[in-house]
């Protein structure tokens, strides 16, 4: 198969006027077995083509992380994507370009490594080991295998960093150039995090969610799923966030716009059936936080005037009784307290 | 065509120039949409991440409505689709969990087979319309306007939910925007996240995602951006000056609903689509199309 690799280099040595440092396109026309993997392709440019082609690589098997990049505009392992399955769509196969670049979010040495530093600094942030309370076993700790159940999937983090390169939040924030170490915990991290907070053997639960619960922790997440479609592993760590902000809520950690934003939401639709946005906002920061409604009262009354009445009155489903009856039936907090 | 219709909250709320220039596109394509009055609110997520169980029964609830219609379910939120496609899909995985919703909803003689069509307007539009007649009924093509396209997250992700993958359905706004006549601009932020779900947590975050892709779109030569998504609408077109005052530069870049932009294309008054009710003044789109 006659493809091109696009390959996004850096060359920290190269000077550009006063700057030191230089990033460039360079493309790579290869003839490769249809059987390839991209790492297997970028091995090849390195050691048929071009020596100075930097990329970093361990296993080659999808087991140390080593190799995650951006292929075709999204963070995946080189090992583990085939040629065959990228782009080519309606393309002779003289035309089938990929993309490779360094992974996004992180600062890059050379060509297609990143530094993992800031990687690191977070996930230790997390205090990813496990802390216990009462005296230690004489051996190690028991807990029956279904109480660990849940925490299978997200061992299976192999820290390659794909969900932090493509982590939305992050891009933003580094693109208005907060400062690394203030920016959102991001989601290997977090994944990291409810490891040890699920954990049935970890006695700082209510610490750790709480801590979490600030600013760059769990209610910074905006939902967009990027993390949970690039995992090579199917750790889903998105998935591990939102089910730490339902374990802060369970743990009554309910001070904080993140939460009070859920319980606006489940207020909203149990009334009315439907989310009314009138009151979602005020209810969320806080009906007397001048400091944050104030500067969205202008947005606020932009959509009014947009809206007219249709946002003013409160909307509500036909016969919503029949939807606070399944709020009752089914809903946790009934459940809770019956 | 036939379709058990949830239009959402936010057509009914905050973007009701979604809903109704909605019903006029149905009108003119031979859709007959049959509004779920009693139907809930998605959840839009947020419900899940609390109580997964009543969220998923809530949207059971919802397509037993459907299936009692006989109909497939047409949405016009992405936010809607990425909920109901995820409570289907854990509903259809799991015989057990679907018999315990379904014990919930017979009390009000609802049942859900786990075999419904969930399909946002942009899928109706490209599999069951079809481009071939959608470009027959073009009667005002949009030549020379440029139209970026903004998916929202909840529409492409998790692609395996979606049926992303087979269908090609992250094109489908490309190919939609290709067959009104207008072309389609690409760019990076097109698949991206337009903030709002933390425009409560983190505010300038939210906007500054909004402005990231509003800029990039713009700078990419953008007249227009349309969205499937009323969600994203609310953060790209009602937050839009606040963006400007974030980003300290003017944008206008006009947001345009898809069933706006479609019914613009199919001849429709550019005022009974209400595209002069928007945060953003999007009648210069008018002008620029010649209509």
């Amino acid at each position: 198969m006659q493809i091109t690799l696009k390959v996004r280099r850096y060359d920290p040595e190269r000077q550009d006027g006063a700057q030191t440092g230089v990033a460039y396109w360079q493309t790579y026309p290869l003839d490769a077995p249809d059987h390839f993997t991209v790492l297997d392709a970028l091995i090849q440019v390195r050691e048929e083509i071009d020596g100075s082609l930097g990329l970093r690589c361990s296993c080659r098997s999808a087991i140390c992380g080593s190799c995650a990049m951006r292929i075709n505009g999204h963070a995946g392992l080189a090992c583990k994507t085939r040629i065959s399955v990228l782009g080519g769509d309606g393309q002779a196969d003289a035309l089938r370009e990929i993309t490779v670049e360094p992974m996004a979010n992180m600062p890059v040495i050379k060509d297609l490594i990143t530094d993992m530093q800031p990687f690191w600094n977070k996930v230790r942030q997390v205090e990813p080991w496990l802390q216990t309370e009462g005296p230690l076993p004489e051996r190690e700790h028991l807990v029956p295998d279904e109480a660990m159940e849940h925490l299978v999937g997200v061992m299976n983090c192999i820290m390659c960093g794909a969900c932090v390169s493509d982590c939305t939040v992050l891009e933003a924030e580094l693109k208005n150039g907060k400062p690394y170490d203030q920016t959102f915990i991001a989601p290997a991290a977090l994944a990291k995090a409810y490891r040890f907070a699920a954990d049935p053997r970890d006695a700082k639960q209510k610490e750790r969610l709480k801590k979490l619960s600030e600013p760059t922790g769990i209610y910074d997440c905006t939902h967009c799923f990027e993390c949970v479609q690039v995992c090579p592993k199917g750790v889903a760590p998105m998935e591990r966030i939102l089910k730490m902000r339902e374990m802060a809520a369970e743990a009554g950690i309910t001070n904080n716009t993140g939460a009070r934003h859920a319980q606006a939401a489940e207020f909203t639709i149990k009334a009315s059936g439907r989310n009314y946005e009138l009151t979602f906002y005020p209810k969320s920061v806080g009906m007397f936080n001048l400091k944050e409604l104030l500067p969205a009262l202008p947005t606020g009354l932009a959509l009014i005037r947009k809206a007219g009445a249709k946002m003013v009155l409160p909307h509500k489903a036909e016969n919503v009784e029949k939807i606070q009856r399944i709020f009752k039936k089914v809903g946790k907090k009934n459940k809770r307290r019956p | 065509m036939r379709y058990a219709y949830w239009p959402g909250c936010v057509s009914k709320g905050g973007c009701p120039e979604l809903y109704v220039s909605m019903a006029k596109v149905a009108e003119v394509l031979g859709i007959e949409l049959v509004e779920l009055h009693e139907a809930s609110c998605t959840g839009f997520g947020v419900l899940t991440e609390q109580d997964q169980e009543l969220a998923d029964t809530l949207n059971c609830r919802t397509f037993a409505m459907a299936e009692k219609l006989g109909a497939p379910l047409m949405n016009i939120c992405s936010t809607c689709q990425g909920v109901m496609s995820a409570a289907d899909r854990r509903a259809r995985e799991d015989p057990e969990y679907l018999s315990r919703i379904n014990e919930t909803l017979a009390e009000e003689g609802l049942h859900y087979s786990g075999n419904l069509e969930i399909k946002n307007f942009l899928w109706v539009l490209v599999e069951d319309v079809g481009l071939d007649t959608l470009r027959s009924k073009v009667k005002r093509p949009l030549t020379g306007l440029r139209a970026a396209p903004f998916y929202g997250c909840y529409i492409l992700r998790p692609s395996e939910t979606l049926g992303i993958d087979g269908k090609k359905r992250d094109t489908y706004l490309e190919q939609v925007i290709e067959a009104l006549g207008a072309e389609p601009v690409d760019f990076y932020g097109k698949s991206k996240c337009c903030g709002f779900p933390i425009v409560t947590m983190n505010r300038t975050n939210s906007l500054s995602m909004a402005g990231d892709h509003l800029l990039e779109a713009k700078e990419k030569g953008a007249d227009v951006m349309v969205t499937p998504c009323p969600l994203c609408h609310l953060n790209l077109d009602g937050q839009q000056p606040a963006v400007e005052g974030i980003k300290k530069q003017r944008i206008g870049l006009p947001i345009l609903h898809l069933p706006q932009m479609v019914g613009l294309a199919l001849g429709i008054d550019p005022k009974e689509l209400r595209l002069n009710r928007h945060v953003v003044d999007a009648m210069g789109v008018v002008a620029k199309i010649g209509a």
